[in-house]
C-alpha cells in the first residue's frame, strides 16, 4: 500500500466516533450503565367496523351469519367487508347463510398458545365453507377427536347459550360434525382459489 | 425524462366518517377516479397507496383497502406508510423506469377513532421524546413561540392566514372548517395551546383521495388539459427537533429549488401546512409572492386535514385547477413529520 493512500478500514470495526472513550463527569464515574428501558405505549381507539362488518356482527347476536354477494361475479363473501376483491367494486346484496358447511382444510395444533388458555391442545382449526358461500372462513372443529377430522366433513355451528350472545364472532364456539355424508371434493387444485371473471 | 401528468382526481373529507370502513369509503372514490378517464384497474400499469397503521390501529391495514382496487388478476402494487403524495412520487419514479403509461395512486386515513394529536407523538424519537408523549399541537406551539419571539411572524399574520383559509374553504365542498371569521375575530379567540388559537390548528378530518397518472400522448387522450408534473423533489430535515431551526424550513426550500419553483410565475399554490405557522414558513421557503400567487384556494389543510391524504389532495387540487384553466403553473406541496420535517414540492403546468 502506498504511503499517500489511507489504510483500508476493517469494515467490522466500530466507527472512530463510537470507539473513542466518552469523558464522564466525576459524579457519574462508576455509575452502572442502563441496560434497557421500558417505555410503554398505549393508544386507545374507538374502532368502528364499517357498514358490512357492523351488519355481520349485529346478525351474530341473533345467531345468523351474513355474507355479501358481488353483483359482477355472483360470488358470496363471508365475513363480508363491503367489497368484492375480484371486481374491485362494492358488494351489492346481503345474503343470509346457513350455519352449516363443510371442512375444506384443517390443521391440528399440538402446542399451547400464549394468552389463550381456553384453547387446549390438541385442537383442530379448520377452513370451513358455509353452504351458499364462495370462500371459506376460519373456525374450530369441536366435539370430536382432532384425528377424526377430514376434508369434506359436514359441520354445523355450535353457538354460545342464548343468554351469552353478543355482537361478536366469538358467539360461534366451534363447528361440530352433522353426521351427514361427506362433501365429495374431486378437484383439490381448485380449493381456496376463486377465478376472476373476465372484465 | 418521461412526461407524466395528473389526469384524474377524486376526494372525500369529512369531520368523521364513522359508519364506514376505509375500504368502504375508498371504493367509490377509486371507481370514480378511474371511470372519469374511462379506465379500469386492468389498464393501470402500477398502483401505489399511502396510509398508516397507527391511525387504523391495526397491522397491515392497507391490505384490506387493496381489495377495493380489484387486485385480481394480480396487480403491480406498492404501499408507503406515508401520505399519498409519497405514493405518487413512487409511481412517478416507476413510470420513469419505463414500460408503463398509467398509474393509480390513492391515500386515506381516519383520525377520528383515536386522538390524532397523541397518535402523532409516536412519530417522535422513541427513547428521548416519545416517552414524554408530546402531542403534535404542543410541539408546533414550541415552534410558534420561537417564530413569534424571534420576530419571524406576528399573531396578526397568522390570523390573516387563518382568515384566508376560512374564506377560501367556503367554496370547497370537501372542506370541514368553512365558517368565515375576520382577523379581529380570530385574534379574539382564546389560546388552545399558547401561542396557538383554534384557528391556527388543522381541522382534523377523515377521508381519502385517488389520482390517475398518465404519460405523454396517453395523458392527452384521457384529459383535455393534462396537469404535467414538471418538477418534483422531496427532502427531509433532521428527526431530532433540537438540532433544527424551527423558524424556517430548510428542507422545503431545498425541495422547491430542485423542483424548479422559481423558474416562472406560479399562479396558484396548494400547500400542506397543518398550522398557520407552517403555512407561513412554506410561503417563505417556496419564495411565493402572495400578490401574484393564489395560496391555498381550496382552504388547505387548515380547512380539512386528512392524515395520509392531505398531501396528495394538494396535488389533486392544484391539478384540477389547471384542467379547468384557473391557472397555467401551480405548485403543490406535501409534508410529513413534526414541524414540517419532510417536504415534497411538485410543480404542475398546463400546456
Amino acid at each position: 500500500m502506498s504511503a499517500d493512500r489511507p489504510e483500508a478500514r476493517d469494515p467490522l470495526a466500530a466507527p472512530a466516533a463510537l470507539s473513542a472513550p466518552v469523558t464522564l463527569p466525576e459524579a457519574l464515574a462508576g455509575a452502572e450503565p442502563v441496560e434497557s428501558v421500558c417505555t410503554p405505549i398505549r393508544m386507545a381507539y374507538t374502532y368502528t367496523p364499517g357498514r358490512a362488518l357492523s351488519r355481520y356482527l349485529r346478525a351474530m347476536a341473533d345467531k345468523r351469519i351474513l355474507g355479501e354477494r358481488c353483483g359482477a361475479t355472483g360470488q358470496v363473501f363471508v365475513p363480508p367487508r363491503g367489497v368484492s376483491p375480484l371486481a374491485g367494486a362494492a358488494t351489492s346484496e346481503v345474503v343470509e347463510l346457513a350455519d352449516t358447511g363443510y371442512v375444506e382444510s384443517f390443521n391440528i395444533t399440538r402446542v399451547p398458545i400464549e394468552r389463550r388458555p381456553d384453547l387446549k391442545p390438541p385442537y383442530c382449526s379448520a377452513w370451513i365453507v358455509l353452504d351458499g358461500a364462495s370462500v371459506g372462513f376460519l373456525g374450530l372443529v369441536i366435539n370430536l377427536a382432532p384425528e377424526e377430522v377430514r376434508i369434506g366433513m359436514r359441520v354445523r355451528a355450535v353457538w354460545k347459550p342464548d343468554e351469552e350472545l353478543e355482537t361478536s364472532a366469538a358467539n360461534i364456539l366451534g363447528w361440530e360434525p352433522t353426521g351427514e355424508p361427506d362433501e365429495v371434493i374431486t378437484d383439490y387444485e381448485r380449493i381456496g382459489r376463486i377465478e376472476a371473471s373476465d372484465p | 425524462m418521461i412526461d407524466v401528468a395528473v389526469v384524474a382526481f377524486t376526494q372525500r373529507q369529512e369531520a368523521a366518517i364513522s359508519g364506514e370502513s376505509e375500504v368502504e369509503f375508498m371504493v367509490p372514490l377509486m371507481e370514480q377516479a378511474k371511470a372519469s378517464v374511462g379506465l379500469t384497474q386492468s389498464d393501470m400499469g402500477f398502483t401505489c397507496s399511502g396510509s398508516s397503521d397507527f391511525l387504523a390501529g391495526q397491522a397491515f391495514s392497507f391490505v384490506m383497502t387493496i381489495d377495493g382496487t380489484g387486485p385480481v388478476p394480480p396487480i403491480s402494487e406498492s404501499h408507503v406508510e406515508q401520505d399519498g403524495a409519497w405514493a405518487l412520487y413512487e409511481a412517478w419514479v416507476k413510470i420513469q423506469c419505463g414500460g408503463i403509461d398509467t398509474a393509480f395512486v390513492y391515500g386515506y386515513g381516519k383520525s377520528s377513532p383515536g386522538s390524532v394529536r397523541d397518535v402523532l407523538a409516536t412519530q417522535m424519537d422513541p427513547y428521548y421524546v416519545c416517552p414524554l408523549w408530546p402531542d403534535s399541537y404542543a410541539i408546533e406551539a414550541l415552534a410558534a413561540r420561537l417564530m413569534l419571539e424571534g420576530g419571524h411572524v406576528s399573531e396578526s399574520r397568522l390570523a390573516e392566514i387563518a382568515a384566508r383559509s376560512r374564506a377560501s374553504a367556503a367554496s370547497n365542498p370537501h372542506a370541514v372548517r368553512t365558517d368565515p371569521k375576520s382577523v379581529a375575530e380570530i385574534l379574539a379567540e382564546d389560546y388552545v395551546i399558547d401561542p396557538l388559537r383554534p384557528s391556527d390548528l388543522p381541522a382534523e378530518a377523515d377521508g381519502g383521495c385517488a389520482v390517475v397518472l398518465a404519460t405523454g400522448d396517453r395523458a392527452r387522450e384521457l384529459c383535455e388539459r393534462p396537469a404535467w408534473i414538471r418538477g418534483m423533489d422531496h427532502r427531509g430535515d433532521a428527526h431530532t427537533l433540537g438540532v433544527r431551526d424551527l423558524t424556517s424550513s430548510a428542507s422545503a426550500r431545498l425541495a422547491a429549488h430542485h423542483a424548479g419553483v422559481a423558474g416562472d410565475k406560479i399562479d396558484l399554490a396548494e400547500l400542506y401546512g397543518p398550522f398557520t405557522t407552517s403555512e407561513h414558513l412554506l410561503i417563505e421557503a417556496l419564495g411565493l409572492d402572495e400578490d401574484s400567487t393564489a395560496v391555498n384556494p381550496s382552504g388547505g389543510a387548515l380547512a380539512a386535514h386528512t392524515m395520509m391524504a392531505s398531501g396528495l389532495i394538494r396535488i389533486g387540487e392544484a391539478a384540477s385547477r389547471i384542467w379547468r384553466g384557473d391557472g397555467d403553473r401551480a405548485v403543490a406541496h406535501a409534508t410529513s413529520g413534526p414541524c414540517l420535517q419532510q417536504n415534497m414540492v411538485c410543480v404542475l403546468e398546463g400546456d
